[in-house]
This record gives C-alpha cells, structure tokens and sequence, in this order.
C-alpha cells in the first residue's frame, strides 16, 4: 500500500478514519497526562493502574452483560482507582515499599481479572474473542461509539486538568507551599490521580493493558527532553502522542495481522530515542558537541599557555616547538592534533617550514590574556 | 500420578523458585523489575525459539535471560543518563521489548507453540501434557525437571553467597568497602530473577511469575524482620497459596494462575490486617493504646503542676478536663477509669487527688523529658 492509498483511505475509508482519529486522540490525552504522572514520579502506576482495570471490566460485563464501551469504561476507572487507593493505603500504613505496592495490586487484580473473566466464560483458557481486545489493543475494532465514549472521559479529564492548572502545578513542585497557602491539597491530589487513572484507561481497548503504561510516560519523557516549562512538556506530549497513535494505527491497520498496541509502543519509542539524540539542549548529539567544543577551549588555553610559558624559559626567544614536546607538555593529550589543527585555524599558533609550533602575536595576546605569568622579550 | 497433583507439585515448585529471588528484589525496592523483567523476556525468548524450536531448552532459557540482563542495564543506564528517572525508565523499557516480542509472534510464530496470551497467562493445566520419556518409560512433566533445576540454582545461590547478597541489600555502601562488588551481586541476583521468569513464563505466564516474585515476599516481610526467616515463609506462602489457588481454580472452572493470584492476594490481605506485630489490627491497636497512655500522662503533670498552686481545686476538678485537655466526656471517663484502676490517683468530690503512686510517675515522665518538677525551695532543702 503506498502513501498515496493510505492517505486517501485515511479520508474516504470509515474504519480506518475511526481507527486513526481514535488512536491520535487516545495518544494525545494520555500524553497530555502522563507528564504529570512523569513529575510526580509515578510513571509506573499507568502499568498498575490498566491492570487493576480489568475485573472492573469483567465486572461491568457481568452486571450489565453488555459490551457498552460506556460501562466498560467505568467500570475499569473505578476498579484502577481502587487498585491505587489501595496502593496508598498499604504504603501508608505499613513499611512496604509504594513499588511492591504497585507491583502486588497489579499482579493480584489482573490475575482476580483473569478468574473472574475465564469463570464466566466456564473454560480454563479465556475465549480469544473479548481477551484479546483488552490485552493487547485492537484498534481495528473501534466503531464511533469508542471514539465518542474516549473524547467525553478524555476530554473531561483533559478540562478538569487546564481548570485546576495552577493548584496542579503547586501539588507537583511545592505541596507544602499549597498547604501552607490553605489549598485542599489532600483532594487534589486525589483528582490529579483520578485523571491520571481516566488517561490510562480510555486507552485500553485500542492499546491493550501491558502497553499502556508507555503511552503514559513515553510522551511525557520525550517532551521533557525538549523544554523544561510545563504547559510546553504538556503540548508537545500530547503531539508526540497524537503522532505514535496516528501513525501506529495506520500502520497496523495497513498489516492487519500486527496488533495496534505494539506497534504504536514501537512509534512512540522511536520518538524518544529521537529526543533522546537530537534534542537541541539535553539531547546526546548536542551535549557532546557541547562537551567537546568545552574540551577542546580548556585545551586550547592550556596549549597556549603551556607554549608560552616554555618560550619565556627559553630565555624569551622566539622559538618553535616539535610536536612530541608539545605531546609531553600536553600529558599524551588524544586530542592534540585537533586542538593544534583548531588552534592554527585561529592563527593563535602557527606552523613553521620544519614542521614545528609556535605562538603568533595573537596567541601571545590570548596567553597573557588568560592570566599566563612570564616575561617574554 | 494424575494431572491435578501433578499441578500442584508444578505450581508450588514454581512459587519457590520465583519467591526466594522475589524476596531480594523487594528489599533492594525493585519489585517492579520483576514486572519488567518477566515481559521483556519475551522477544529472548521468541528469537530464541526460532532456532531451538523448543520452549524448555537450555539454550533458549539461557538465551531469553540475557535479554532480562539487557533491561536491566537499559533502566540502569538511562537512570544514569540523568535524562529520564528510574520509575520511568522502567515504564518505557519494558513495554517497548514487549512490544517487539509480541510482533515477532505474530509476524513469524504463525502456528507454532507460542502465542501472545499463553505468554501473559500461562497454560498450567496443559503443563503436565509435556512428558518426558525415556525408552518409553514414563518420567514425568517437563516442567517439574525445569523449575526444579531452576529451584537449585536459586537455592544454591542464595546459600553460597547469603552474606554478600545481604550486605549488599541493606548496605551497598558497605559491601564496597568490604571489598565486595555490589555490581556482581546485583547482576548475578538479576541473572536469577531473569533465569526464573524465562523457566517459569511457559508454565504459569508471566502475570503469576510476579505475584510470586512480590507477594509471598511481602507477606513474609509483615511478619517477620530476619531474613533467613523471610526467605522459608516465603516459600511456605508460596506453596500453600499454590496448592489453594489450583483448588479454587478447578472448583471455579477458571484459570489456574488467575486464581493462584487472587488467592496470594488474600492471603496479602489476611496478613495486612492480622500480622501480629506489622498489621494494621496491631498497628491500630497500638496507636489507641499510645494514646491513652499519653493521655494520663498529661493528665498526671497537669495535676502535678498545680498541686501546690493556689488554683489547685479549680484546677484538679474533673468537669476542669474538658475545658483544659479539649478532652470530650467519653474520652476523660474513659481515662479517669484507667488512673483509678492503676491507683494513679483517687476523685473525691469531683476533686482529682493524686496518689503517691501518681506523683512518683508524673515526676518520672517529667525528668524523662528533661524537665525537673521539683520547685526551687525543694531542691534546696
């Protein structure tokens, strides 16, 4: 299927247009959120909180027994917000750790999830047919229903998160300032992580429960490799989510045979590793240039300051250097030769007809410049 | 042997071999690597069945376990990359080579042995179908020579090296002054986390390979402070929550790992309200009885203070409590009750008296908080 196809279908084709406006939105809502759970340091209570969803899911089908995305969808809310009030309520009250805290929740309702859902189907391996949508995403399945149903919690979400923006904000970076201010920090703490818990579960029909907590954290870390403000790390994650949904939906859809939520991990992993290497301030590429142009200035200084200091005990002639004493003075520096090379680009050193080194008027300026000490004639 | 028995033995032998590497992760705070480890075995594992076509080869759980160790020095490296933090580098590893893992089966794996939800959710009632014969003769599930071979190797492990793996849990600091290095140790432990999921996956899928890495540990861990005593209470957990959970599981009709887990679950459930030191019960009982204690404490120096002073009837009435200590009705009964019965004081009148009894112990907490009770005439007499 070339591009062209893809983007025509995009338009004209109902499924695939359902398909990708849903996996966009889903990955942009829970980007937007995620970079609140990354802050807060609870990247992994996405992984614990999609896993508790699923009893609430079998039980939602159990007393309604129908497959409404609505019910379903509350359903899993309120079992993932109880599994981390549980969370909270272990780690308060004992010394367990908040990471086997998540860990214990997530094993024990998957696994109460798991019973429940093979005990009604009365067959010890679970019917593929309704497992398979929540494990691993199957956005190929998704009708508008879905889609309205993710736009009214997400969107809801999404407008009690730009509402309370400011009490968010303090509860993240200075909880006690909040306190002291007499705002109800306590709720809202207790709000941010219930709409923590509605970005991850809008997403589990089309991502699947063991790879949703990518979603969460992916975007939100990517962004926060491009900028340091927050309302910026919240709308370039929800655009790096929006774009690994888009794209990941597309693709799966074009390969039917590949599941959605892997493929849209695998798109917004590249993404990171993207601003992993190129981000303009954090980014790998740009701090090792960075790190090497530091380098290369120490050793330049040091370089000139050394050669000048040789020339004024050479009784201020003005001599030149061979390269091997300038590699014992310089302690068998790997970069000299491209410290020397740079060095002579900015004729603060030059090179004389025998090969040998030393300072133009320019370096000599520049040494005692840096605070080089010496007479020289 | 019949099957269901065989099960059990499988589930229990199994819950062992997870918990007692388990227990470590859990001091050393890194429950959830169990969680990324036993999923991003996955695409180790696939590669590796390519070539050995076989789930219970060496070769394959020795292959599929490097792949464990590569996570973990992924998290640890961008940990230390300082561009993203450890819960998150945790969050976004795992779910990537899961993801890989999952669309290697299903673009390569067709029809073999091998699919995306057994990986999730193990297939244990089909654990005893794999046998093992030799010249016809019956020996067996294969399972149980795997998780047993598994099962000693951890075991060995934690033996030969108990003191270097509990300095280094407790006090990394302190290992590397001993001269141990917590790098080998770590990495061998994460070796055996990894070794066990990979074993394990095939039987009990990974879902239940963490409920036993985390919550017989953690039961344990609420029970008892040594150890060597948290290490075999982890085991019994895990065995006896094993041998139920196949129970519950072939009374529901319900997936086998599904309902172990529910059942170590409550079994969590039961020890964090009942543990007799750690539990919440106990806990709670232990801040209410702290709480009276302090309260007659205050009373007691409050008396005291005003013994000598002018105000004292004022002062030492009992209806004085409320305004003074905000203490309600019930409350002051209630710790009026407690003083009389421990002769700390008698009322007659409404008017509080203190016993000799209660001086001496008003006196005691005093000097206890650093502050003489004795007046300055009486410390010169």
């Amino acid at each position: 299927m070339d591009i062209m196809q893809i983007l025509h279908d995009l338009i004209f084709d109902y499924t695939l247009r359902n398909v990708a406006i849903g996996a966009g939105l889903l990955g942009m809502i829970s980007g937007m959120i995620g970079v609140f759970a990354l802050i807060r340091r609870q990247s992994l209570i996405g992984d614990t909180v999609s896993h508790a969803a699923l009893p609430g899911i079998v039980i939602a089908y159990m007393l309604t027994s129908q497959k409404n995305p609505f019910i379903l969808l509350i359903g899993a809310a309120i079992a993932g917000y109880a599994g981390i009030l549980a969370v909270m309520n272990i780690v308060r009250n004992t010394r367990i750790k908040y990471d086997s805290a998540l860990g214990m929740v997530l094993s024990v309702s998957f696994g109460f999830g798991l019973l429940l859902l093979t005990h009604i189907q009365k067959n010890p391996r679970a019917s593929q047919a309704g497992l398979d949508k929540f494990l691993f995403g199957q956005a190929a399945a998704m009708m508008e229903g879905d889609i309205l149903t993710m736009l009214l919690f997400g969107g809801a979400a999404l407008f009690l998160l730009f509402l309370f923006w400011k009490e968010f904000f303090m509860l993240s970076f200075n909880r006690e300032y909040g306190e002291s201010l007499g705002f109800p920090m306590r709720f809202l703490d207790f709000t941010l992580t219930l709409i923590i818990v509605i970005g991850v579960v809008i997403g589990l029909q089309t991502v699947g429960v063991v790879l949703m907590s990518a979603m969460l954290v992916a975007p939100a870390a990517s962004a926060a490799q491009w900028t340091d403000k927050l309302r910026t790390q919240v709308f370039l994650a929800g655009f790096f989510g929006g774009l690994a949904g888009l794209s990941g939906a597309m693709m799966s859809s074009a390969a039917p045979k590949i599941p959605t939520g892997p493929v849209i991990v695998i798109f917004i992993s590249v993404i990171l590793l993207f601003s992993f290497l190129f981000s303009f301030k954090k980014g790998i590429l740009s701090t090792s240039i960075k790190n090497l142009k530091n380098k290369t200035k120490i050793e330049m200084d040091t370089l000139i300051s050394n050669l000048y200091e040789l020339e004024c005990s050479h009784g201020g002639r003005k001599c030149s250097h061979s390269y091997s004493v300038l590699n014992i003075l310089m302690k068998n520096s790997k970069n000299l030769k491209f410290t020397l090379r740079k060095s002579i680009q900015k004729q603060l050193i030059l090179q004389d007809e025998w090969g040998e080194y030393k300072l133009t008027e320019n370096g000599v300026r520049k040494a005692l410049s840096i605070g080089t000490k010496g007479d020289r004639i | 042997m019949n099957p269901q028995l065989e099960i059990n033995i499988i589930a229990s032998i199994v819950s062992v071999a997870c918990a007692l590497p388990g227990v470590f992760l859990i001091l050393k705070k890194m429950a959830m690597m169990s969680d990324a480890i036993s999923h991003s075995i996955l695409p180790g594992i696939v590669l590796a069945f390519f070539i050995t076509n076989n789930l219970n080869s060496p070769l394959l759980i020795f292959g599929a376990s490097l792949m464990g160790l590569f996570t973990v020095f992924l998290v640890e490296s961008l940990n230390k990359s300082g561009r993203i933090k450890e819960d998150a580098s945790i969050g976004v590893v795992f779910p990537l080579l899961f993801a890989i893992g999952i669309i290697l089966i299903t673009q390569f794996a067709g029809n073999v042995h091998l699919d995306t939800d057994a990986v999730l959710l193990g297939e244990l009632a089909f654990a005893p179908f794999d046998r093992i014969f030799i010249n016809g003769a019956d020996f067996g599930p294969v399972a149980v020579y795997v998780m047993s071979l598994i099962l000693l190797i951890n075991l060995l492990f934690i033996l030969l090296f108990f003191k270097e793996l509990k300095i280094t849990t407790f006090d990394a600091g302190l290992a590397t002054a001993l001269g141990f290095s917590p790098w080998i140790i770590h990495y061998s432990l994460m070796a055996s986390v990894s070794i066990t999921a990979v074993g394990a996956f095939n039987f009990v899928g990974v879902v239940l390979v963490v409920a036993y890495m985390i919550i017989p540990g953690l039961c344990a861990n609420l029970i008892t402070d040594r150890l060597a005593l948290i290490l075999i209470l982890s085991a019994v957990y895990g065995v006896i929550c094993s041998i139920l959970g196949v129970q519950l599981a072939f009374f529901l009709a319900g997936s086998i790992s599904g309902s172990i887990t529910t059942v170590l679950g409550m079994a969590f459930l039961i020890t964090y309200i009942f543990s007799p030191e750690k539990g919440i019960l106990a806990s709670y009982g232990r801040k209410k009885r702290l709480k009276v204690e302090f309260a007659l404490d205050t009373l007691l120096i409050h008396l005291n203070n005003h013994m000598k002073s002018p105000e004292r009837i004022k002062e030492s009435g009992v209806p004085h409590l409320k305004n003074h200590l905000g203490w309600n009705e019930k409350f002051a009964k209630k710790i009026l009750e407690r003083g009389i019965k421990k002769d700390l004081f008698s009322i007659e009148g409404g008017i509080i008296n203190l016993s000799k009894n209660g001086i001496g112990k008003a006196q005691e907490r005093l000097s206890a908080i650093g502050i003489n009770s004795l007046s300055e005439e009486e410390r010169h007499d």
